[in-house]
């Protein structure tokens, strides 16, 4: 495949970034300082970047529980979401959300949930919203492999089908759902695919840890939205790297093998597609150090600011529980 | 002037009028195109603003719910239509955990103006999936609202109260209301969200209700004052939040109170304001305060049961003697007219709802 030279530089930064951030939370998590649920995205920055490069600024983007990678990838600022994670006032929810509820209106980031599924039809709802108020904006929302086993995921498609809804669904496949493999969710037979394209909606399956393949799939995904042919929906096979909240591996657990592990690790996105911009001629080692030293520098930064920044005064807790 | 209409059209003039005065407004529910338009609430919507604005939709109520909360997080102003309390059961998960939470847990950065208008049944065997009052599982959420006016004036001016809230707001609509008529002005108006209202000024019992029951509790203050006792009729309209100042200010000077609330009797509405007056009135009660409520059952289909399941006028009028030492009446000692089959509200209905 033919590879843009900025595009896949830009791809390539994405991803290493929200690998870099990753990490860093699972550094400093031990610290206790960080005292809210995480869920990291280690192993699945490809879909994040592959997506949202296709987002405009002002389209909209919702998410899930493991939301840092999208919510930084659309461009939200880190500052405010490692504050959030820190319980600082100056968070992106003002301390009132933590790393499950991230927000950035500035680059249309309407909000993450935990809920499985409960994030879709609100952002199905979005995208009805704007093609009432006739706007231009599109809405991408991510969730997990479980989350098409709830009724709102029905519900959402076919309302999304039946108006003809500027919305793009995108599942990240991992197999698991906290700790419950496929094998005890889904029936063999089962095709998300299949059942999408039943209620009239176009859909895509692609290699998540292929930042290029996603890339692509979602330009045409985005592409068909923008043209006001309806919603789209794409399905990328990953993996989860880390324990599904929290900062630790948890191969020793014994619901995943180590060998399955290592066989993803290999296949890491990130570097991938490092060998394949190497090989290509678009990258270099002392690039890709200077990348990693102008992240680690911004990181270090945001950390600084998340970990000085004061915690909200006690009387904030009452404030917020309705809009003026 | 003194025009009159009923609550089910009082509902539909204030949709009319929102939508007219912002083209954010759209009213979305099941049924609220067919010819019966919702009771007749939903009546011509259609025809006059177009099926953009007006919807019927797939039978998905909490995919539909977050659907309504998702756009009102973009600017619109929905409002979401249940024929019955019960259906809506299943959005209780985009309810209470996007609507009621969304402005709090995003740190005040986005809002959620939405109406969730529910119906509550009762009579001609509605039965345990069709008529149940859940009012005090919304009040609990924090985050929401919940509205429920008793006249027709106030179905108007609250409607287009909720309509503006920049909340989530439950808009609980009594079936047996419906019919009922009132003065209502056609100009737009507002009733403020969290006031109750004084129906009846009294002196010797506060008796504290709303929706249905409020008509009910009015018609009981008459029969009391045959027998010499002054009660004060308190209107909640607004369950949440709840009007501490004017039921307070009520029961100390009254120094009793009697709470008629059309739901179940544990930890509802009813044990709330009890606690409240106990916190905040105590120093003034000369007897301890008393409530009527549904049995703690789940409503019984055949009018045979039905007919003792809901408290009426008679109910409050003895419960409120009781206080006084005076003996309880049968309805016919008191005056109050038999004729009517308990199970419809009144003489003209002929059933099914």
């Amino acid at each position: 495949m033919k590879i843009n030279k900025t595009i896949s530089l830009s791809l390539y930064y994405h991803m290493l970034r929200v690998r870099m951030i990753e990490e860093k939370i699972a550094e400093l998590y031990p610290e206790q300082e960080m005292r809210c649920p995480v869920h990291l995205c280690i192993g699945q920055e490809a879909i994040a970047a592959g997506v949202c490069a296709n987002l405009l600024k002002k389209d909209y983007l919702f998410s899930s529980h493991r939301s840092h990678g999208h919510y930084l990838a659309k461009g939200g600022n880190l500052k405010r979401m490692l504050a959030e994670i820190y319980g600082k006032v100056a968070g992106c929810s003002k301390g009132k959300g933590g790393s499950m509820h991230l927000v950035d209106l500035s680059v249309g980031i309407l909000g993450t949930t935990p809920i499985v599924a409960g994030i879709i039809p609100i952002a199905t709802g979005a995208a009805f919203g704007t093609k009432m108020k006739r706007e231009s904006n599109i809405t991408a929302v991510f969730f997990g492999d479980a989350a098409t086993e709830e009724g709102v995921f029905f519900e959402s498609l076919n309302f999304a089908s039946l108006k003809k809804l500027p919305v793009l669904f995108v599942c990240e496949n991992n197999f698991f759902s906290v700790y419950s493999p496929l094998s005890v969710r889904q029936p063999k037979e089962r095709d998300n695919l299949s059942l999408v394209n039943s209620l009239g909606i176009k859909g895509d399956k692609g290699d998540g840890n292929n930042v290029i393949e996603i890339y692509e799939l979602a330009k045409k995904a985005v592409a068909n939205i923008r043209k006001g042919k309806g919603p789209y929906y794409l399905e990328f096979e990953t993996y989860r790297w880390r324990e599904h909240c929290g900062p630790n591996f948890d191969n020793d657990l014994g619901y995943r093998t180590e060998k399955d592990f290592l066989k993803w690790k290999k296949k890491c996105p990130i570097g991938l597609f490092e060998k394949q911009l190497i090989n290509n001629g678009i990258l270099n080692s002392s690039r890709i150090k200077s990348l990693k030293q102008d992240i680690q520098e911004e990181i270090n930064d945001a950390v600084s600011f998340a970990k000085n920044s004061p915690y909200p005064k006690s009387k904030e807790m009452l404030s917020d529980v309705y809009a003026g | 002037m003194n025009r009159q209409i009923n609550f089910a059209q009082a509902i539909l003039e204030a949709t009319e009028q929102c939508m007219e005065q912002d083209p954010s407004v759209y009213i979305m529910g099941l049924g609220v195109t067919d010819p019966k338009g919702i009771f007749g609430t939903t009546l011509g919507l259609e025809k006059k603003f177009c099926n953009k604005r007006v919807l019927d939709m797939p039978v998905a109520e909490n995919g539909m719910t977050g659907i309504a909360i998702g756009s009102a997080l973009v600017g619109m102003r929905p409002i979401l239509t249940h024929q019955r309390v019960d259906f809506m059961l299943l959005s209780l998960d985009q309810i209470i955990n996007n609507a009621a939470k969304w402005h709090y847990m995003f740190g005040g950065k986005m809002k959620v103006p939405m109406v969730i208008r529910l119906l509550v049944g009762r009579g001609w065997g509605q039965g345990p999936q069709h008529s149940q009052s859940l009012q005090a599982l919304f009040a609990h959420m924090p985050g929401l609202k919940v509205l429920m006016p008793a006249t027709s004036y106030d179905a108007k001016g609250l409607l287009i109260s909720a309509i503006r809230d920049n909340n989530p707001v439950i808009f609980i609509e009594h079936r047996w209301l419906h019919g009922v008529k009132g003065v209502v002005p056609k100009k737009m108006y507002t009733v403020p969200i969290g006031k109750a209202k004084r129906l009846k000024k009294g002196k010797d019992i506060t008796i504290i209700a709303s929706s249905y029951m409020t008509l009910e509790a009015l018609k009981a203050a008459e029969l009391l004052a045959h027998d010499n006792i002054d009660a004060e009729v308190l209107d909640l309209r607004t369950i949440k939040p709840l009007d501490d100042k004017t039921i307070i200010e009520s029961v100390k000077k009254t120094g009793r109170a009697l709470v008629a609330d059309g739901a179940w009797k544990s930890f509802g509405i009813s044990a709330e304001i009890l606690t409240l007056i106990y916190e905040k009135a105590w120093g003034s009660l000369k007897c301890a305060p008393c409530r009527l409520t549904f049995p703690d059952t789940p409503t019984p289909t055949s009018w045979a049961l039905a007919n003792n399941y809901y408290p009426r006028t008679g109910d409050i009028v003895n419960t409120a003697r009781k206080i006084f030492g005076l003996a309880a009446l049968s309805p016919e000692e008191l005056g109050i007219p038999c004729d009517t089959p308990m199970d419809v509200p009144d003489k003209t209905f002929i059933g099914p709802f």
